[in-house]
């Protein structure tokens, strides 16, 4: 059985779960077996609505306890639960909350991992998972040896499989043991996409020349609600804040449409963002090394084709 | 109060990656050998700060790998670690390095591990988490703040669209990553320190691993770019949502 665990947020499931959900009902599927999902705490949604995205039955472990997130009670309960219902396959969202507890849950199942996977594995002869390895500068295909093996999906590289299927609900019986640690406070940046479950994002770089000149960047991306990130410089510059800096050292994106204003494309910054679909490179040197890695290229001035973009694109909102 | 940082030795972030070997090796050639970015920006630079004020602090390095990986624990030395350690075993499998430093952090008794968020060669960001597991400790992943007072922990995490501040106790696992601390250079005097500091060799005790790479690949490349010109931004409109699809 694949057992796919399911992350929540405020008592919210989180996006990336939908999709490490599709992912295991095709492994499932491949393996000749059935997927399952594993909620820890409460949550608002409806969980035989997990059906939709490929699971035939959801374990929840009904404890309140289990809402507030706790790297190392998290990891034994889904370790202890994973045992319980004999699964061998495990697959989690390769986000925050995923990377902490899943190489955690292996340690205890003592089953190899590959974590940020990108691909289905290969099973037909053993079983070999694809990663983004060098930051997105390569792929690695790693074989898992053991008997039971977790995956941890990069998040935005399967894509969320929807039908009108219902899951049946378990309430799974499994020890919590108590938490030693306590979250005193909890920040959120109100009203945005984070970065990583963005489909749209658009970019800045120093060629944006400051950051008073931020407003041509923020009308593009409301007019296309796109989230917002940035190259390093701008980053350590302070210019954005750091949660924006995507790249080898930053955070690694997979949107659908990338679009990079005055950021000249270096190898670290492409390192970051060359698993989107689509790239699209507006700098006013031609001969940025970005173009090359662009699937549309505008060379001009940001200030003049920037605005222009974003009249196009409220003129054909306004026609659609 | 011990504070073990775990180093790890990866490839400049400049570097061109490139294979040998019907694509199953790393072609080291022209590489630049660097501290793992996350390993010593934030998580060395973070105990150096805590050991700033408080003297009593003592700042152990670990790294799992041959001998080459000896000039970036100097490096890291030249820093402010006080001494390191190397576990002399190649694997690049996450969960042998993780139970080389597990046997390493049971013997030394350290207050607080450190890791970076993730290595930049093989991202795969679970040497802390496997730590939390075989240690049985608290585990704190993508840190960017930590105050500690006596005792007590307060760590500020990332999570997914914001931060979230945790209060725990010593002993914990730390993953660091950008806003714990600020990048430094090594001064001269550092370096000359350096020299001395113990470095001490342990034999690798875990040999089973549970993975194994079959090959690399490089990501296709683009079929070349479409300039469109900059008078005619509808053009560019059209072609995202008829050609590519995507808005």
């Amino acid at each position: 059985m694949v057992l796919i665990y399911i992350d929540q947020d405020e008592q919210e499931i989180k996006k990336a779960s939908f999709e490490a959900i599709s992912y295991g009902a095709a492994v499932a599927k491949q393996l000749g077996t059935t997927a399952e999902a594993l909620l820890l705490g409460t949550v608002k949604d409806n969980l035989a609505d997990l059906g939709k995205w490929g699971a035939s039955k959801v374990h929840h472990v009904n404890n309140i306890a289990l809402n507030s997130f706790d790297a190392r009670v998290n990891a034994t309960v889904v370790a202890e639960a994973a045992k319980s219902l004999g699964a061998s396959v495990l697959v989690f969202a390769h986000n925050l909350n995923g990377r902490a507890i899943a190489p955690a849950v292996a340690v205890k199942l003592g089953a190899g991992i590959v974590t940020g996977a990108c691909a289905l594995p290969k099973t037909d002869a053993g079983f070999i998972v694809t990663k983004t390895v060098f930051s997105g500068k390569a792929f690695a295909s790693i074989e898992i040896n053991t008997p039971i093996k977790v995956i941890s999906i990069n998040q935005n590289s399967f894509g969320a499989v929807m039908s009108d299927a219902i899951a049946t609900v378990n309430e799974l019986a499994v020890s919590v043991p108590s938490s030693t640690l306590k979250i005193t406070s909890v920040h959120k940046i109100q009203g945005e996409v984070p970065l990583t479950e963005a489909s749209l994002v658009v970019s800045g770089g120093r060629g944006l020349k400051g950051p008073e000149h931020w407003g041509v960047l923020l009308d593009l991306a409301k007019a296309l609600g796109a989230s917002t990130a940035c190259s390093r410089p701008v980053s350590d510059a302070d210019w954005r804040p750091h949660h924006e800096h995507v790249g080898q050292t930053g955070i690694q994106i997979a949107p659908n449409l990338y679009i990079a204003i005055g950021i000249s494309g270096a190898i670290q910054h492409l390192a970051g963002v060359n698993r989107s679909k689509t790239i699209v490179v507006i700098n006013k040197d031609a001969e940025a090394p970005f173009f090359k890695a662009a699937d549309y290229g505008v060379v001009g001035d940001a200030f003049e084709v920037v605005p222009a973009l974003t009249a196009a694109i409220l003129k054909s909102k306004s026609n659609a | 109060m011990k504070i073990l940082v775990c180093i790890s030795k990866t490839p400049d972030t400049t570097t061109k990656i490139a294979f040998t070997e019907g694509n199953t090796k790393l072609d080291e050639n022209g590489v630049q050998w660097i501290i793992n970015p996350y390993d010593e920006w934030y998580s060395l630079v973070k105990a150096i700060e805590l050991k700033e004020k408080d003297p009593a602090v003592s700042i152990h390095l670990i790294t799992v790998g041959g001998a080459d990986t000896e000039p970036i624990i100097r490096k890291a030395l030249a820093l402010g670690g006080d001494e390191a350690i190397r576990v002399n075993n190649n694997s690049n499998d996450s969960l042998i390095v993780a139970q080389e430093i597990a046997a390493i952090a049971k013997e030394g008794a350290y207050d607080l591990i450190f890791t970076g968020k993730e290595t930049i060669d093989y991202n795969s960001a679970s040497i802390g988490s496997m730590l939390s597991a075989l240690l049985d400790q608290n585990f704190i992943s993508a840190a960017v703040k930590l105050d500690l007072n006596e005792n007590a922990l307060q760590v500020v995490r990332e999570i997914d669209g914001g931060e979230e501040t945790c209060a725990l106790n010593l002993p914990a696992i730390i993953s660091c990553q950008k806003g714990m601390a600020e990048q430094r250079i090594p001064n001269m005097r550092g370096i000359m320190a350096a020299r001395t500091k113990p470095l001490k060799v342990v034999e690798a005790t875990t040999t089973e691993a549970t993975t194994q790479i079959k090959n690399f690949e490089l990501p296709p490349a683009k079929s070349g770019v479409k300039l469109i010109d900059p008078a005619n931004m509808d053009e560019l409109v059209r072609l995202l949502k008829e050609e590519a699809k995507v808005i």
